[in-house]
């Protein structure tokens, strides 16, 4: 029992800042978004009055990267973490950023959702970006290799001058295990960062770009020679003609089947996806008869595999998605079927076809969430054939069986985007309401508003403002006058920024779709018509904040 | 190798009921028992009145956070209808503990009588428990109807912890308003 007080049990995302806070991190930023939310909020609750580390949520991925970049060139030890999609958003940072490389090393916490559990817009698979951007990726199965692996991504990018990536999945970052709490670096005090300026080393300009490009692949060759010698590459199981090659949960997977199998076969745990240990997996395939590969949705492994087979065991059979699914996440009992099938074992037959129900997400009810009211608004007022353009947030649920409101849904701060493109080309014959958030306004909504405006559509945007970003768990927005490491800040006006970017006094207007619902239905109404962009802000408290503020 | 099997939950329920507290509460004790333990739970969009399905697995050495299909040693749901997801889990040594609890769904509903028949086709150790309507009339309070029911399961033998373990995991993850309610809905009969 002793070596329990060493020990906690971590949620994966838990485990993550643990790992960073052992590394000495000193900058975090941060834009929620399941299944990557707790590990903002996590730093939230430690870095107020804390003067070695400064968090921020900053108001999105791409502004989360570059202040992590601005500070790991300023000397901090910098930890951003994101959801699958933000990478995307970030992405137009990321690329640069890993040709200048890092000062103060730094580390991209990114969770993906296969199964999109929490998730709408595409079943993303971040790895593509490991060839993209050619940033190291470190993928943990379990609390305690997030744990680890943060802290190896430290290592390697203190080692090489290079951001890391450490890649989740949601049965890991949601993962709650047994977890050794280690111990903490004594921290260095934040004054001591400096930027040193680097001419040479922080503009991206041509000529010079491309002797970073040059400079990048030297540094993966460096590191992929480092992963070959890597201990989380892990060689495991007994000697056999048949072997198992796996990465993140799916290793997880493949244990317990063998384990429900009864088998103990030689299997090659890959921790690095990128840049990926070759010699060593060639060194493991070349004996084998067969090999199965186990990883969650594209097949970046197995194609990188098929290669290397080609050149050392031109015979070796190789399985993986031609048995076990691109889509959807991996269940252990697919790991079953797949090993009892390759290994002619028998494998236990479970029946399927049961009476199954769903329930599908709603909005809250006790207390009852104010977007109740927002739709029976838009219901009571908007006439048949309205366009309505969805965007990412609670009002989303709006989408779900039986209200099935929109009519098209795509990413953050696309509803405004896509509604001007449909607004342009039916030229007024079709009208299209957008709804979109005030956490998804800040984010990406501007830009787009903005768009419309000079461009001259005519949409009538309904701007839903809970004051708070609310779906991933309650963060702080700049609408709320208040941030982690200030407190109290200048209250940021949604309606200003409306009439800023060009939309006209007499087509905006705010209102409480609960306290004034007949002005808010009247409101649509009086807009709809309009040849002009319209903005109606619904202002209303999130129910669930209101009932913690009391 | 010795090992003996892990011990396998699936909780069923729609996003709201408080299945993250169970799990948590359930992780402590088996950590405080001195077991491995994993659990994979669900945040965000999954949260919002959906169904939800959690798992906690715990023995000497757990691998998988999932529990494979059919092999729950036991299954709780908060809501009933959400029972029916559980068979996916269950064999017939799966004992089934259910909340007489209903959320409609917009598609399809099911009743008890018929949800119990569909559950008797795998195992006969079902259980339908009022557990909703017991802690609202004694405590005022439903929220807490998944403690209620993880003390029906230990008082029953349906959960290898201790008592003890799980009123020290409740004090070490419920914030003090809490605790007492808790513990109180765990001796409820």
């Amino acid at each position: 029992m002793n070596e329990n007080l060493q020990k906690a049990i971590l949620l994966g995302n838990e485990a993550i800042v643990q790992g960073a806070l052992q590394a000495g991190v000193q900058f975090v930023a941060t834009y929620p978004g399941t299944p990557a939310s707790e590990i903002g909020n996590e730093f939230a609750k430690i870095a107020k009055n804390n003067n070695q580390l400064y968090f921020e949520f900053s108001t999105n991925e791409k502004l989360a990267i570059e202040a992590v970049i601005g500070a790991s060139f300023s000397g901090l030890r910098c930890l951003c973490a994101m959801k699958n999609f933000g990478v995307n958003v970030a992405s137009d940072s990321l690329l640069p950023f890993l040709y200048t490389g890092s000062k103060g090393p730094t580390v991209l916490v990114v969770a993906d959702d296969p199964s999109c559990h929490s998730s709408a817009q595409s079943e993303e698979n971040s790895r593509g970006f490991a060839q993209l951007a050619h940033i190291p990726v470190l993928e943990p199965s379990d609390s305690q290799e997030c744990s680890d692996f943060i802290k190896l991504g430290f290592e390697i990018s203190e080692k090489f001058s290079l951001p890391v990536m450490v890649r989740l999945t949601t049965r890991v970052a949601h993962q709650r295990a047994v977890v050794d709490l280690g111990k903490l670096t004594p921290g260095s005090d934040l004054g001591a960062a400096k930027f040193v300026s680097n001419k040479h080393q922080f503009v991206t300009m041509p000529p010079r770009v491309l002797e970073m490009h040059q400079e990048l692949l030297d540094k993966i060759e460096k590191i992929k020679e480092y992963a070959e010698k890597s201990q989380v590459n892990q060689l495991s199981g007994a000697n056999n003609k048949i072997g198992i090659i796996a990465s993140g949960v799916g290793y997880l997977h493949v244990k317990e089947a063998m384990e429900n199998l009864q088998l103990d076969l030689p299997i090659l745990k890959l921790g690095f996806f990128y840049p990926l240990a070759e010699e060593k997996i060639k060194n493991f395939i070349k004996p084998l008869k067969k090999v199965l590969i186990v990883e969650e949705l594209d097949p970046y492994l197995e194609r990188e595999i098929k290669c290397l087979a080609k050149e050392v065991n031109p015979r070796l059979e190789i399985f993986g998605k031609n048995i076990l699914p691109e889509v959807g996440e991996l269940k252990p009992e697919q790991i079953v079927i797949a090993l009892a099938g390759i290994t002619g074992k028998k494998a236990p037959v479970a029946p399927t076809n049961f009476k199954t129900i769903k329930h599908s997400p709603r909005f809250c009810t006790t207390p009852m969430c104010p977007y109740w009211r927002v739709f029976a608004a838009i219901k009571k007022a908007a006439p048949e054939g309205t366009i309505f353009g969805g965007d990412i947030g609670c009002y989303m649920i709006a989408g779900f069986s039986p209200m099935q409101v929109y009519d098209y849904m795509f990413c953050m701060g696309s509803s405004i985007g896509i509604g001007h493109g449909i607004a342009k080309a039916v030229a007024g014959k079709q009208k299209v309401i957008t709804l979109m958030g005030d956490g998804t306004f800040f984010h990406s909504g501007m830009p787009a508003l903005l768009n419309a405006v000079y461009n001259q559509s005519n949409i009538l945007a309904i701007i839903v403002d809970n004051r708070i970003t609310a779906m991933t768990g309650h963060q702080l927005n700049p609408g709320m006058g208040e941030n982690i490491e200030s407190g109290t800040v200048p209250e940021v006006k949604i309606e200003q920024i409306v009439a800023s970017l060009g939309v006209k006094t007499e087509n905006l207007k705010v209102i409480d779709p609960v306290d004034d619902f007949d002005g808010f239905v009247t409101t649509i109404q009086e807009f709809y018509p309009k040849n002009e962009i319209s903005v109606i802000v619904a202002r209303r408290m999130c129910a669930l904040l209101e009932k913690r503020k009391k | 190798m010795n090992k003996t099997k892990n011990f396998n939950i699936v909780i069923l329920g729609v996003g709201g009921q408080g299945l993250m507290t169970l799990l948590r509460v359930l992780s402590e004790a088996a950590f405080n028992a001195g077991l491995d333990v994993k659990t994979s739970e669900l945040h965000g969009l999954s949260q919002r009145g959906g169904s939800v399905s959690v798992y906690i697995r715990f023995g000497d050495k757990v691998w998988s956070p999932l529990v494979p299909q059919g092999q729950a040693d036991l299954i709780i749901a908060l809501e009933q209808q959400e029972a029916l997801n559980g068979l996916y889990f269950a064999n017939k040594e799966t004992v089934f503990l259910v909340n007489q609890y209903e959320t409609p769904t917009m598609a399809q509903t099911a009743n008890q009588v018929e949800i119990e028949i569909e559950l008797r086709k795998v195992t006969e150790k079902v259980n339908f428990l009022a557990a909703s309507e017991i802690c609202q009339k004694e405590l005022a309070n439903e929220v807490v109807s998944g403690t209620y029911l993880l003390g029906y399961a230990l008082n029953n033998g349906y959960l290898p912890l201790k008592k003890e373990n799980i009123i020290e995991a409740i004090k070490k993850t419920m914030s003090e308003k809490y605790q007492e309610l808790n513990i109180k809905a765990l001796d409820l009969k």
